[in-house]
């Protein structure tokens, strides 16, 4: 099996992993009680996922890497992850935003994937879009709600809607991995996302009285390559310093 | 943002075929955020097949001062529990 597979597993793995941690830093300082165990829910099934697909990509490697060895010893240049998901949570809002981009399109992401030629892909997607469709349909409920709120929230939903957009444009974007992916059947071409994707978060994005960034924008680029913010630096340090102190420590 | 939320009641069934069951309450915004929050606060360990939630407010309840003149008589009655009959394995849930 081809190291663009791993590569290919990396990215699902990465952008489960870093968007679980992201969303667990909410736990115990969430808006309400209700709001704070629902993004503690979504972590962990993110975490839940992140762990089939870093363990499959160890398997194929075959360098004898398990999912605690790819998670906790690996720097950020190795991590594969899309920028959205690292970026800091910020207000509620900024963290709603970023989950509701991503939210729809992971659903997408998933649906193709279950038609995978590799059965412990489609597996995984299988398992995984049960869980994906409720994090979607809670995250497009809570952004309508806030945009549509008060002027306040909409305000501040708005200003998160901008500053989140020029992250979104590297989830379209394909690249040898993605192609070697897709003509062996394992996996999708991320540009067919891109018609399906606006359309639902402008439908949504409409509903909640925001507007829509142009589709021209200019795009952020780099996180499936390795080439991240300095955010994920930040969150890798937290998500890691246990094990480095204390190497291979277990429950 | 907290005081203006109402609160919930939150019953859940948790297999076919039993009665719904008041597990707590919770506060939302409205009837579709009081759904997802007893899902996401009540059904974590998949406990339910069916969520009912009612506003706190709808719910009417017997006074504590009623007490005596609405259970007290049903005191020292045992001829209205059923325990005189042989109740075969096979029933369930009674």
């Amino acid at each position: 099996m081809s190291t663009d597979t791993v590569q290919y597993l990396l990215r699902l793995g990465d952008n489960a992993l870093v968007l679980s941690h992201r969303l667990s830093e909410w736990c115990g300082k969430g808006p309400a009680l209700e709001e704070d165990m629902a993004l503690a829910n979504t972590a962990l099934d993110l975490l839940g996922q992140a762990r089939h697909w870093l363990s499959y990509a160890g398997e194929l490697e075959g360098a004898g890497r398990d999912e605690d060895a790819l998670a906790y010893w690996r720097d950020d240049r190795a991590f594969r992850n899309l920028l959205l998901v690292e970026r800091p949570n910020g207000s509620y809002a900024d963290t709603m935003v970023r989950q509701f981009f991503f939210d729809a399109w992971h659903h997408l992401a998933l649906q193709k994937l279950c038609r995978s030629a590799d059965e412990r892909i489609a597996g995984i997607a299988g398992k995984a879009i049960k869980e994906v469709e409720y994090h979607l349909r809670r995250s497009s409920d809570l952004v309508v709600r806030l945009g549509d709120g008060t002027a306040h929230s909409q305000q501040i939903m708005q200003l998160a809607v901008d500053e989140l957009w020029p992250y979104t444009g590297e989830m379209f974007e394909s690249d040898r991995v993605d192609e070697v992916a897709v003509s062996a059947g394992l996996g999708f071409d991320p540009a067919a996302l891109r018609e399906p994707w606006l359309m639902y978060v402008q439908e949504v994005l409409s509903e909640a009285t925001l507007r829509t960034p142009p589709i021209g924008a200019f795009m952020q680029r780099g996180g499936k390559q390795g080439r991240h913010t300095e955010a994920l630096s930040y969150l890798l340090g937290e998500m890691q310093s246990l094990q480095h102190a204390y190497p291979g420590a277990q429950w | 943002m907290r005081k203006e939320w109402p609160l919930w009641e939150v019953f859940i069934r948790s297999q076919h075929g039993l009665a719904h069951k008041h597990v707590g309450s919770l506060h939302a915004s409205d009837a579709e955020m009081a759904i997802n929050h007893a899902r996401d606060v009540y059904t974590r360990r998949n406990e339910g097949v069916s969520i009912w939630v009612v506003r706190s407010v709808d719910v009417v309840a017997s006074s504590p001062d009623e007490k005596a003149p609405l259970f007290e008589p049903a005191n020292s009655k045992v001829y209205r529990h059923p325990t005189f009959f042989p109740m075969p394995d096979e029933i369930k849930h009674m």
